[in-house]
């Protein structure tokens, strides 16, 4: 298999942006990777495009308006996963000799409030069983139970990546925020309290991944690893009416992580650099569990040992994650990939973490799929 | 409250029964790995044997998670705030249920429960939706 290097990456802010359409954004994108990689009409051979709500050919959308179509293009839909999905699709196409160049980019524009979602019966939702931010308090309170979290350390890593969002300019929120603030914002399912949990938006990145390597400090595609869930969690991502107790089945990221970090010959130990699934902060905690930053069932003493500062060994969503940034589902992976590649090449300004050379991303939802990329320089 | 009668219809066939002894819940059993599931599907969903069989499972149950939903969700037209949780059956069958009681200082984990069926709202042909939730057990 050929190495697989990123040749430019752009994004569109995430937020809210009511005189935009998808199109747009996902072209803003788009051209920002392209131009950064000096690759124009004819430069690259395939794309692959993440959205969840985008529509029917929203990637072809996106590159008939830019004169770039006749390649072949596939629109992907994985979840919050998509753009993670879509990296690796076109990485494959790469490391296989099949294709030289590749575009990725994931883009969203999501409706607001609670997410509806064609995933669920109608009854489930008639029933009040698909209320997503339910199963977040679950397996939050889970953590409680069997992990040693506190209310006071889901409010910790709330209030860490709110302060890490303060100096990302692509960041939907830009403010930091109290400990106390968060705690006594509303509860919307306990023990989860408003300023705990991220919000739909709007957003776009893009990629543009190469056989051959570009720029003073290259990054390479490491491993772009994508899985969905064994059965058997009542608590997984695909959101089962049933489990069984006796469950001990991996989770889709325990199974996305071991297979990336086998592919990069890396472990946890090796990474210097983390943009994990934090929809709300027990997702956080959960993710580094399933990714092996800290043992399982390690997660409140994580929190609580500083685990995921920028001051830490590992820092965890310097970018501010999707509590700052906000959740563009089709966006959010190859977000993550676009601040990463930034830390890597060293041009993360005040986000920098110093002498980065090993990141990983990562991203898990509604399927359920869970994708984990690591990059290395 | 029973969920038999022309003024009530079940939010979905085949989740539960009603008898004399009370709801069950109508769950499936695979025949090759004994695995339970809800609701009952054909195929297990745990080792893909075809032929799952019958089982209605409950009354009884302990929570295990729980917590309260106080808005809303879409597609939903019951009262709110109600309670949510999953309680783990005999047999070692989780499920993922409303419960009767929104109020968390009321609830505890372990704490022992039971089937109910009860009346969510009424559709626009005037019947009660009936669907089920498991209720603390008098401690």
């Amino acid at each position: 298999m050929r190495p697989v290097w990123v040749a430019g990456v752009g994004i569109h802010a995430f937020g809210r942006f009511a005189d935009r359409t998808v199109t747009q954004l996902g072209a803003h994108a788009v051209r920002a990777a392209l131009a950064e990689a000096g690759v124009g009409r004819g430069g690259f051979q395939a794309a692959f495009c993440g959205t969840v709500y985008g529509g029917v050919a929203a990637g072809h959308k996106v590159l008939t308006g830019l004169g770039l179509s006749s390649v072949p293009i596939v629109n992907v839909e994985a979840g919050c996963a998509s753009g993670g999905a879509a990296l690796a699709l076109g990485a494959a196409q790469i490391a296989s000799g099949r294709y030289d160049t590749v575009l990725v980019f994931g883009m969203e524009k999501m409706p607001r409030g609670i997410i509806r979602s064609s995933f669920f019966e109608p009854w489930r939702e008639e029933a009040g069983l698909a209320a997503t931010p339910a199963y977040f308090a679950l397996r939050a309170q889970r953590l409680m139970q069997e992990s040693g979290v506190t209310l006071d350390d889901l409010a910790a890593v709330s209030e860490k990546n709110h302060r890490h969002g303060v100096d990302n300019p692509y960041a939907m929120y830009r403010k930091a925020l109290s400990r106390d603030e968060i705690l006594a914002s509303p509860v919307v399912c306990a023990p989860l309290r408003l300023l705990m949990l991220c919000a739909p938006n709007e957003g776009a990145a893009a990629v543009v991944l190469s056989a051959r390597p570009a720029g003073p400090r290259p990054v390479r595609v490491a491993a772009a690893a994508l899985r969905s869930h064994p059965a058997g969690s009542v608590l997984g991502e695909h959101t089962p009416m049933s489990g069984l107790a006796a469950d001990a089945a991996p989770t889709p990221t325990e199974l996305a992580a071991r297979d990336a970090y086998e592919t990069a010959a890396l472990g946890p130990e090796d990474l210097d650099v983390v943009e994990l699934q934090d929809t709300d902060s027990g997702r956080e905690i959960l993710s580094a569990e399933e990714l092996g930053l800290c043992p399982r069932g390690g997660g409140g003493d994580w929190v609580r040992g500083g685990g995921g500062e920028m001051t830490s060994s590992l820092p965890v969503n310097p970018s501010g994650g999707l509590l700052s940034k906000g959740e563009p589902l089709g966006a959010s992976a190859l977000g993550q990939v676009v601040h990463l590649v930034w830390q890597l090449r060293g041009t993360a300004g005040a986000r920098q973490v110093p002498d980065a050379s090993v990141a990983l991303a990562h991203t898990v939802g509604r399927g359920a799929n869970a994708c984990v990329v690591i990059l290395t320089a | 409250m029973s969920a038999s009668g022309a003024a009530t219809r079940p939010i979905t066939d085949g989740l539960f029964t009603d008898g004399p002894d009370g709801p069950r819940l109508i769950a499936g059993r695979c025949a090759a790995c004994g695995g339970l599931h809800f609701p009952r599907g054909p195929v297990c969903p745990y080792c893909a044997a075809d032929g799952c069989e019958e089982r209605l499972v409950g009354p009884a149950g302990r929570l295990w998670l729980y917590t309260a939903v106080g808005s809303r969700p879409p597609g939903y037209r019951g009262p709110v705030p109600y309670g949510f949780g999953i309680v783990e059956l005999d047999g070692g069958l989780r499920v993922v249920t409303r419960l009767t009681e929104p109020r968390l200082d009321r609830l505890r984990p372990g704490q022992p429960m039971r089937l109910v069926l009860e009346a969510l709202h009424t559709d626009d042909d005037g019947r009660a939706v009936v669907s089920y939730a498991f209720r603390p057990e008098a401690p």
